[in-house]
């Protein structure tokens, strides 16, 4: 079970433009075909990437520990291969305007951080990073600031993932295991378990 | 106080608040599949865990099951490999397996509720986003990644943030020609595929009474293409009907019972919702998507926008979506030719769909070039279609006929679009590459909708060819 504190990440940062994009562009469904998800990195984006400047096909950001993307970013599948391609890829935290749902607590569930920003925010961050793929972003998960080039812009995550991750609590399969007795009260109390 | 079925059935799971402000959730039902679960059996194991409620876990093969030679082993290694593996982890953990073969095999979504197993105020969770389907029975039911699928098998419960309720009411009657698959793409266009992060969607009104479940299960179906994790509909007698004499559901007084139970689960008048919009059910045409996302839907009469016509917010959307299906704003959706087409899905893949898309091709022929293709959604949605002779309609007008499975709907398995090729189809998702082409084109309608683009070749108002 991971204790693993996330309180800062910092590193280079790669932006992915474009509103809601999916799971299945994200890791398409035919990489879906495995037991494991090792590996999955090697198919991320892998019809995206062809596209001609594509950012992950784009050796300015290999190496980048920073994701910023736009709106309803992961909509879609709820394949966790989505988010568990893009942590084996590099990335350790993720920066848009808004994230599917599923997609915000699969990556939860996984230590990686997906933080919301303002449009305008978001915009800045990724024309910064345009204009210099060097930049080192540094994103404070206690603060809740992101930091680029001596500039601040607040970031936003809910209140309960925000002090899971950087307590080290973010696996929460030990807090539920934890009072099973809890557990077994609700179930004894539901009458289509119990009987009608 | 009144409340709405989402807080009565959120507070009669609530196991405690955790020490992070999050709810553990107890979670009524689990299903399982072959894609999303290996790697949660093998995170089980490595912890020394083992599965808590075998008796609430149930699992089957849809992803990747082919669907027109089924023997065993599989042509395709890996699809087999994923298949023995679910087998082996049922057998280990004692979960009961509806496998390929026994007559209770299908799409997850699809036999939940044909076994009984679905049910108004249950708790409902599976490693897929469709999950939102089962909450036609009012349930709050929604799709869990697969550290999530290990946390159920784990714990039989959830870590999660309440929702809040939007009431969408449907009202009016729907017109010759349009299904509940129009008016969910009406829904999404106009609420927008993230307009529903952090709610469930309540849909209500006199359209949605009168709705079957297979179109109540339609229409929550796509509550996720909407951005709503959960979309259900209040228990009534058409729910109660539905379930009675269903293997897993209760029999005879204890029936009686679960009826008032049932229907105590049922939102109250007066109940507050957070937000509430209003369609009219007259209003709604058959609709088609013409993008890369479902909330990119017109009626058929109506044209592709244009990036000048729409909001500045919207406009790089629209020309992504034009540049990848190679469309021109402004132009007819009506018209345009489809090379093949798909009815099947845990949209719309059940008897009822099948049963309206053969009666518009029953006497016709599917135009030769267009490859046609309905894959029942169930094996015993397969057996009921052929005793009722609709596989032979289907046959005669030159569709193939396949066994049970998610099929072109994701393409996970041999059934995929090639190169260019424009799918009509009656599944749920236009993404891009969503069908196995990576430049593949889907256009979303209703399988009737679908069944009549197969004839003319093209994209048709299904109003006009109906009997």
């Amino acid at each position: 079970m991971s204790e693993r504190h996330i309180r800062r990440i910092a590193g280079r940062a790669m932006p992915l433009r474009g509103d809601n994009i999916d799971t299945d562009r994200i890791v398409p469904a035919r990489f879906l075909r495995a037991v494991t998800f090792e590996g999955l990195e090697a198919h991320l984006f892998e019809d995206d990437r062809r596209t001609p400047g594509h950012p992950f096909a784009n050796a300015a950001y290999q190496g980048a520990r920073i994701l910023i993307v736009n709106a309803n970013f992961g909509c879609g599948s709820s394949r966790e291969h989505a988010p568990q391609a893009i942590q084996r890829w590099g990335i350790r935290a993720v920066v848009g305007q808004s994230f599917s749902e599923i997609f915000f607590g699969n990556s939860a569930t996984l230590g990686l951080p997906c933080v919301t920003a303002a449009p305008e925010t978001v915009d800045a961050l990724m024309r910064a990073v345009e204009a210099n793929p060097s930049v080192a972003l540094s994103l404070s998960l206690e603060d809740l600031l992101v930091e680029a080039g001596g500039v601040r812009w607040p970031i936003a995550m809910p209140h309960a993932v925000r002090d899971a991750l950087v307590s080290g609590q973010w696996d929460a399969t030990g807090l539920l295991i934890d009072r099973y007795e809890d557990v077994e009260a609700v179930r004894a109390r539901l009458p289509y378990i119990s009987g009608f | 106080m009144p409340a709405t079925l989402f807080q009565k059935v959120w507070d009669a799971h609530t196991v405690r608040r955790l020490p992070n402000g999050q709810t553990q959730l107890y979670i009524g039902l689990h299903l399982v599949h072959e894609v999303t679960s290996p790697q949660a059996f093998d995170m089980i194991r490595a912890r020394g865990w083992t599965v808590r409620a075998v008796d609430r876990t149930f699992a089957t093969v849809d992803h990747i099951v082919p669907t027109a030679d089924q023997r065993r082993p599989f042509a395709d290694a890996m699809a087999e490999a994923m298949m023995s593996t679910l087998e082996r982890n049922c057998r280990e953990f004692g979960i009961p397996l509806f496998d390929l073969g026994g007559g209770d095999q299908g799409i997850v979504h699809v036999i939940g509720p044909e076994l009984g197993l679905t049910g108004p105020g249950m708790t409902i969770a599976c490693g897929d986003s469709h999950t939102s389907t089962h909450g036609a029975f009012g349930a709050v039911a929604f799709g869990i990644g697969t550290s999530q699928v290990r946390d159920v098998l784990a714990s039989q419960s959830l870590a999660l943030d309440p929702l809040k309720v939007r009431r969408i009411r449907v009202e009016g009657e729907l017109g010759r020609g349009v299904y509940a698959k129009d008016v969910i793409l009406q829904i999404i266009r106009r609420l927008g595929v993230k307009g529903g992060v952090s709610y469930a969607y309540e849909y209500a009104g006199s359209a949605v009474a009168r709705m079957s479940m297979d179109e109540r299960m339609t229409i929550c179906n796509m509550s996720v293409e909407g951005g709503a994790r959960a979309g259900y509909v209040n228990p009534d007698d058409t729910t109660f009907e539905y379930l009675k004499d269903r293997r897993f559901a209760p029999k005879g007084e204890a029936f009686a019972r679960a009826r008032a139970w049932w229907a105590s689960m049922a939102s109250d008048a007066g109940a507050s919702y957070d937000d509430e919009v209003v369609l009219d059910a007259a209003s709604i045409r058959p609709t088609v998507t013409w993008g890369i996302n479902p909330g990119q839907a017109v009626a058929i009469d109506e044209r592709i926008p244009s990036p000048d016509d729409v909001a500045d917010a919207e406009r790089a959307s629209v020309e992504e979506a034009l540049d990848f299906m190679a469309f021109r704003g402004g132009a007819p959706i009506k018209g345009t030719p489809i090379d093949v087409a798909f009815i099947g899905s845990c949209t719309n893949g059940r008897l009822s769909d099948l049963r309206e898309a053969a009666r518009l091709v029953r006497g016709r022929k599917a135009q030769p070039r267009v490859k046609a293709l309905v894959v029942p959604g169930s094996e015993r949605v397969r057996l009921a279609a052929e005793r009722e002779g609709l596989d032979r309609i289907f046959r005669d007008a030159g569709f193939e006929w396949r066994g049970a499975g998610c099929s072109m709907c994701l393409a996970m398995n041999p059934d995929r679009l090639e190169g260019r090729q424009i799918c009509a189809a009656s599944s749920n998702r236009n993404f891009k590459g969503r069908q196995g082409s990576p430049t593949g084109r889907t256009l979303l309608m209703s399988p009737a909708m679908v069944a009549a683009a197969a004839i003319a070749g093209e994209v048709v108002d299904v109003r006009e060819m109906l009997p």
